[in-house]
């Protein structure tokens, strides 16, 4: 019972922007759709489907090639690529297109000191491949969204059994073919969940493609809702892009059909890594430095200078300070938030059994699929419905009429993150209670412990890393959301992101390169600690 | 569990921070929704607060600002509500959400053909569409917007986006100039001359002309003060002392201007306040602030427009009403959707 409670509420809450969307797109006079249908839709879907098609081989290549090598061998230096792996994940990408845009224009550093090296005057004798392009594009986004893929994947290669590879190896089959015929098709499901966050993650992004002139489908929900002030056609653009994301996920889930594994109630033997030496080491250890570097230390370190410039010039503004903490404050609310309702969400179906629960927890995640700004719009009405219900009840009851409690409070930018984001959480629970044996499971319920029960004494303590993992993933990305966040955030409330937006938007990037830095120096514990969690005890 | 997330549900409640109410009637403060940069506003609202006591609480919302006022209906703490460009300005008129202001101050200060005849919309400053390009070019003196379109720029033109509300508003005069089958073909021949996909903003424009990417480009003319007053680093000094600026015109017209400009929200809590700040706002004072601040053109007659600006030569303003090019926006938008300007 209070399951449903919870998770109906849940649903509910995922739903209403959705809904409110959806009333948004009937509303429009429909005028406008043999334009979009003939002018928007169909590039703008050929532009997305290529960007997504050319971001998914990167990080799958990159996040899967880098995860097997962490995990399967032993090369100097493998300790600390194993952490700084995930590093880009602190980079947002509407950050790293700056930084890299910066840096690589024919008058940036790079393309300055090339010329310097070759003896060239001018720009014009040496003309390079301009980063504002798809490829660009994809290169950027697949170089900064690829630790999506390595987390989950390098979790599965270091718990999958040491007995199959070893099998293997043992049966003559040499590194590749090991790779490719053993770990890869154990490593899919974890490959498909990696892939799907980053793609999802590319879909949603709006910097980084408006940036480099790459139309995307976001791009064009956006263009059509403010340039022609048509919520409806954008709302419905959005629910279009919501259909595509479904499909997505539907995808992942199919790819990851009938391969439940739900192990023996026992440890598996860790495999050993196969020591490296020589060229063989010196290969591993250039092959996993390259994404590090790209996804990392090139636009961090670029920041951290133009930041150092900054500092030195103007000093640190107490406002960053300010803005700091509000970031952390929202970003902890609405994890903590997301990461307890999706828990109880993702353990419905497993504890309670219920296809109808199974749905209601696919329902949780389809504000992941939902660009951020447009969330925001959708959450605009309930909200306005909510405030003006309580204060209708209010002077009902009491005769005194209420200020708003959710528009334009620091609760409306919770509940924007807790919905965007509880597709993670709900995913991460899931997939850390799919690996509980159900056995026990069943032994709790037999011993006389409850759902709950059977949850807190046993799937919890053998969870937690998952569960754990996800809530910081989750805050990561509140730290980094921007679009939502500009929307609905209170009066006098700046966020790291939005200050280094407002200083984006006039092209003062030395002040904004402070709290980009900040931004990326937040996310940086939450994934330190995420390597700690996702790293299965031997 | 759910005992939990009644807790947590609570938390959040109590997290709402108490300064996102409106201040109360009476309070000497007045909330400001904007969608201009705050580092752009924020010397203006300083002096007003210095100079009227008044406590100004702001919010900066770039997309999505009409409609987080129209939800927040006659509950919003908004009193005054800031844009630039006149299509966003004058869609919070269309949207209801702006009350009509009768001021003689405001109506002395500022031209006519820059305000709503009834007082439901004021521009307080204003900035010119030019032409950046190579500083090597010649003859660029009688450059027209028309021009962009000659086949002798093939593979020689930078712009930003079609569809970004700068680029817009001047494709909407263009209507208004020469109607719906001049302008397509305008544009489509604009786009032809592209050296690059339409994208990033008005300051790369300029940087891709000092990277030898493009000959010629828009961009909007503060920016020109601020990359070459130094307030941008040293990098966008270079940028903009490494092109030459020059004022084009329609063929038989003027320059195009946009505005950036605020209306009294329909629910202001505190209209009083926020009448005095948009007074502020038109004052000889603050104006002159747009203008060395900010390098904006002053909307009131007489306060003097920064050096930086008078260098690029007399501006004459193009006579098409804003209220047309406003009107015109959603077709102009259309278009550019139609020849895949952007694509």
């Amino acid at each position: 019972m209070a399951w449903t409670l919870v998770a109906g509420l849940t649903a509910l809450l995922v739903l209403a922007p959705v809904a409110a969307l959806g009333l948004e797109a009937l509303q429009g006079s429909g005028g406008l759709w043999p334009h979009l249908l003939a002018h928007v839709l169909p590039p703008a879907l050929v532009e997305t489907g290529l960007l997504l098609a050319g971001v998914g081989i990167v990080v799958v290549m990159v996040g899967t090639g880098a995860a097997w090598l962490v995990a399967a061998y032993e090369f100097p230096g493998r300790r600390l690529l194993d952490w700084a792996l995930l590093l880009p994940l602190a980079v947002p990408t509407y950050i790293g297109a700056y930084a890299y845009l910066d840096l690589l224009h024919p008058v940036g550093p790079v393309q300055s000191a090339i010329r310097g090296l070759l003896g060239y005057a001018r720009p014009r004798d040496l003309i390079l491949p301009d980063l504002r392009s798809l490829p660009g594009c994809i290169l950027l986004l697949g170089f900064v969204l690829y630790p999506y893929v390595y987390l989950p994947t390098r979790a599965l290669f270091l718990m999958q059994s040491a007995t199959l590879v070893e099998a293997g190896r043992s049966l003559g089959a040499g590194p590749a073919s090991v790779f490719l015929r053993v770990a890869l098709p154990l490593a899919r499901p974890a490959i498909a969940l990696g892939a799907s966050l980053a793609l999802l993650e590319a879909l949603n992004d709006i910097g980084a493609a408006e940036f480099l002139g790459v139309r995307t489908l976001t791009v064009s929900i956006y263009d059509t809702w403010v340039n022609r002030s048509d919520l409806a056609g954008a709302a419905g653009l959005a629910l279009v892009m919501l259909a595509a994301c479904l499909g997505l996920i539907a995808v992942e889930r199919w790819a990851r059909r009938g391969r439940g594994y739900a192990g023996a109630a026992q440890r598996p033997r860790r495999m050993a890594r196969k020591r490296l030496a020589g060229p063989a080491a010196l290969a591993a250890l250039g092959l996993n430095l390259v994404p590090v570097a790209l996804g990392f230390l090139a636009p961090a370190g670029y920041l951290a200078v133009e930041a150092g410039k900054r500092l030195h010039f103007a000093g640190l503004s107490g406002a960053i300070l300010s803005e700091g903490l509000n970031t952390l404050l929202y970003a902890g609310l609405a994890t903590a938030v997301a990461t307890s309702l999706g828990l109880v969400v993702a353990a419905g179906p497993r504890l309670l059994g219920g296809r109808w629960r199974g749905l209601l927890l696919r329902c949780a995640t389809f504000g992941y699929a939902v660009p951020g700004a447009i969330l925001a719009i959708g959450l605009l009405p309930p909200l306005a419905a909510l405030d003006g219900l309580l204060d209708g009840l209010s002077r009902a009851l009491t005769g005194i009429p209420l200020a708003a409690m959710g528009l334009g409070t620091g609760a409306a930018l919770v509940y924007a993150y807790v919905v965007r984001f509880l597709a993670v959480t709900a995913g991460s629970s899931e997939a850390g209670l799919a690996r509980v044996p159900r056995s026990l499971g069943d032994a709790a319920r037999v011993l006389g412990r409850g759902p709950a029960g059977a949850l807190a004494q046993v799937h919890l303590p053998l969870t937690w890393p998952a569960v754990l993992g996800g809530a910081l993933l989750v805050f990561v990305d509140c730290v980094k959301e921007l679009p939502a966040t500009l929307i609905l955030r209170p009066l006098n409330v700046e966020t790291l992101a939005t200050h280094l937006y407002g200083e984006a938007a006039r092209g003062t990037y030395e002040d904004g390169a402070v709290a980009a830095l900040l931004i990326v120096a937040v996310g940086l514990l939450p994934v330190a600690l995420l390597l700690r969690v996702s790293t299965p005890k031997a | 569990m759910s005992r939990t997330a009644l807790a947590l549900f609570g938390l959040v409640a109590l997290a709402a921070p108490a300064q996102a109410q409106g201040a109360p009637e009476g309070a000497r403060e007045v909330n400001l929704y904007t969608t201009r940069e705050p580092g752009l506003i924020r010397p203006l609202l300083d002096a007003f607060t210095k100079a009227s006591g008044v406590k100004v609480n702001t919010v900066f919302v770039d997309k999505g600002l009409a409609e987080r006022v129209a939800a927040e209906g006659a509950r919003s703490a908004a009193d005054v509500v800031m844009t630039v460009d006149i299509g966003n300005l004058i869609e919070l008129v269309d949207r209801d959400l702006a009350q009509p202001v009768r001021s003689a101050t405001l109506e002395a200060a500022i031209p006519a053909s820059l305000r709503d005849p009834e007082g439901r919309w004021f521009a307080l400053s204003t900035r010119a569409r030019v032409a950046y390009a190579d500083p090597d070019l010649r003859d660029l003196a009688g450059l027209t917007y028309e021009d962009l379109a000659d086949p002798k720029w093939k593979g020689k033109v930078c712009l930003r986006s079609g569809q970004h509300p700068y680029n817009t508003a001047l494709i909407a005069a263009y209507l208004v100039k020469h109607g719906e089958a001049k302008t397509e073909a305008w544009l489509r021949g604009v786009k032809d001359n592209l050296a690059r996909k339409a994208g990033g903003g008005d300051r790369d424009v300029a940087r891709d002309i000092v990277a030898d990417l493009c000959d010629i480009g828009l961009g909007n003319s503060y920016y020109v003060g601020l990359m070459r007053s130094g307030r941008g680093g040293p990098e966008q000094k270079k940028w903009g002392e490494g092109i030459q600026v020059v004022l084009p015109t329609f063929q038989g017209g003027g320059t195009h201007v946009n505005v950036s400009g605020a209306v009294v929200a329909k629910n202001a809590p505190n209209r009083d306040s926020a009448v005095t700040l948009l007074e502020y706002l038109a004052s000889d004072e603050a104006q002159a602030l747009y203008a060395k601040a900010d390098y904006e053109y002053p909307v009131k007659p007489g306060v003097a427009v920064d050096p930086l600006l008078t260098a690029l030569g007399p501006l004459k303003v193009d006579t098409t009403s804003l209220v047309e090019i406003a009107r015109n926006r959603k077709a102009a938008s259309l278009l550019v959707d139609k020849v895949g300007f952007d694509r």
